[in-house]
């Protein structure tokens, strides 16, 4: 199946790579991993008159951690946040995820910042960083600046990205003492979209109660959606059952599933339900040093 | 240098072709190809690999699994200029001097196949995952190979084939054989 033909350039700076998307005033797409992307345009779903491969551009494969951030290049794979020492031992949600994310060879070429700027509701990331409360740098013609995950998802493949900026990195606040995160997605198969899946960080403070909770959700609506109502909720909670619960239910109320071959909208809205409750448990058993 | 006959009798560059250099199984090619061919097409009907097989078309099956630098990549879902200047290894590949890879030898011996139509990506896959994980248990085997679908196995012999060809991997190589 072949997509409709288009001028193919391969810069190797981000310079000239931004140089090429304004030229090209909204008709050419950035292409990194392309895992969403060219199926799109085999569909035609997507005719973009040009890509630009960002893949001959150095130094955007990157993770680290500074005194005040997590740090994560636009072009790391996926499957690299599975892999990751230090994302595995303090930003766990994102080592989940990177676990779940389609498929091992999906996940050897899709990118962090594909994922994180296609605008998919059913990509998984997006829920992650909103969970995180992360940031993600532009650079456009005009300079760098930063868009808060939290600002950045419009609706559906509508995001706060210009025509020719390019999504760079993703920053993540430095995880404090005492904190924990998890993603857990209910899918039907290895591969497919969530039927609904749940990401959360928190913190647990000596004292026992939670501070800085975030729940993002994947899947249940236009676009990923972080459920503030459920997260606002558990700030000061100790996470008793009845807690959980009523989590659960806020981050229920908070999404807008359509129904489709993944299940019925009450259904969906149940699953997250249930799924927030266990991944809000399992955050909390993280923090207080559990797996 | 092998350069293909469609280039030779001509398509003038224009700016939604591109003449690319790979490297397909040790063997080095120049093509000028159309922007818009997979990877896929560009192995199948260009050099004449028909191993690697086109199943979904949509990136889910994994049939058209091949490496690319020594990573799996469904080949349906790449374009073939994104492999300018880089190394491509297909099923052909695998046997060297008329001697099957561990991986083919694993998959005759234990039966990992029935149709055949998803073998050489699931053959790819596996040689992928050995070299990243010498000795999997079962459970990693089953997930490595989670983007690859067999509909016929079951995939109970295909993980035997992989342990098959794991154990022999790490066989001390005989002399004289």
């Amino acid at each position: 199946m072949y997509p409709p033909n288009f001028e193919y350039y391969a810069p190797t700076t981000l310079d000239e790579a931004i140089g090429l998307l304004d030229q090209h005033q909204g008709e050419a797409k950035v292409l990194a991993g392309g895992q969403s992307l060219i199926g799109m345009m085999k569909l035609r779903l997507a005719q973009p008159a040009a890509l630009v491969d960002i893949n001959r551009i150095p130094d955007l494969s990157y993770v680290r951690e500074d005194a005040s951030a997590l740090a994560i290049g636009a072009l790391t794979r996926t499957a690299e946040l599975g892999r990751s020492d230090v994302i595995r031992a303090r930003y766990a949600i994102l080592a989940d995820a990177g676990r779940e994310i389609a498929d091992p060879t999906v996940r050897n070429w899709g990118t962090v910042g594909g994922n994180l700027s296609h605008g998919d509701p059913g990509n998984d990331l997006p829920a992650c960083m909103l969970a995180l409360n992360a940031e993600y740098v532009a650079q456009g013609p005009k300079g760098r600046r930063t868009i808060p995950a939290r600002k950045f998802y419009q609706d559906s493949f509508v995001t706060a990205l210009g025509p020719s900026e390019v999504l760079v990195e993703a920053r993540v606040p430095r995880a404090g003492p005492g904190s924990g995160s998890a993603y857990s997605k209910m899918e039907r198969k290895v591969g497919d979209y969530a039927t609904a899946a749940v990401g959360v960080r928190l913190a647990v403070a000596k004292s026992g109660a939670i501070e800085g909770a975030g729940i993002g959700l994947t899947n249940v609506g236009p676009t990923a959606i972080y459920a503030a109502a459920a997260s606002d909720f558990l700030n000061g909670k100790t996470g008793s059952a009845a807690d959980l619960e009523k989590a659960g239910e806020l981050a229920a109320s908070a999404s807008a599933p359509v129904a489709d071959n993944r299940g019925p909208v009450e259904f969906k809205r149940d699953m997250v339900r249930v799924w927030t409750r266990r991944t809000v448990a399992h955050a909390i058993a993280r923090a207080k040093g559990g797996a | 240098m092998a350069i293909d006959v469609e280039e030779v009798t001509g398509s003038t560059p224009s700016t939604t072709t591109r003449t690319i250099h790979v490297t397909v199984n040790g063997v080095a090619h120049r093509s000028t190809i159309q922007n818009r061919m997979l990877l896929v097409h560009y192995l199948r009907e260009r050099l004449r690999l028909t191993g690697t097989h086109i199943g979904c078309d949509t990136a889910h099956c994994g049939a058209c699994t091949v490496l690319v630098d020594g990573t799996p990549v469904k080949s349906c879902n790449l374009f073939a200029v994104q492999v300018d200047g880089r190394k491509v290894d297909t099923v052909e590949g695998l046997e060297k001097g008329g001697k099957l890879h561990p991986v083919q030898e694993g998959f005759h011996l234990e039966h990992g196949l029935q149709c055949g139509y998803c073998t050489p990506g699931m053959m790819m896959a596996s040689v992928a995952l050995l070299a990243r994980n010498p000795n999997p248990t079962e459970e990693e085997i089953r997930r490595g190979l989670s983007g690859n679908l067999c509909r016929c196995t079951g995939y109970v012999n295909i993980v035997k084939a992989v342990q098959h060809a794991a154990k022999k991997m790490q066989e001390p190589a005989k002399g004289g054989a």
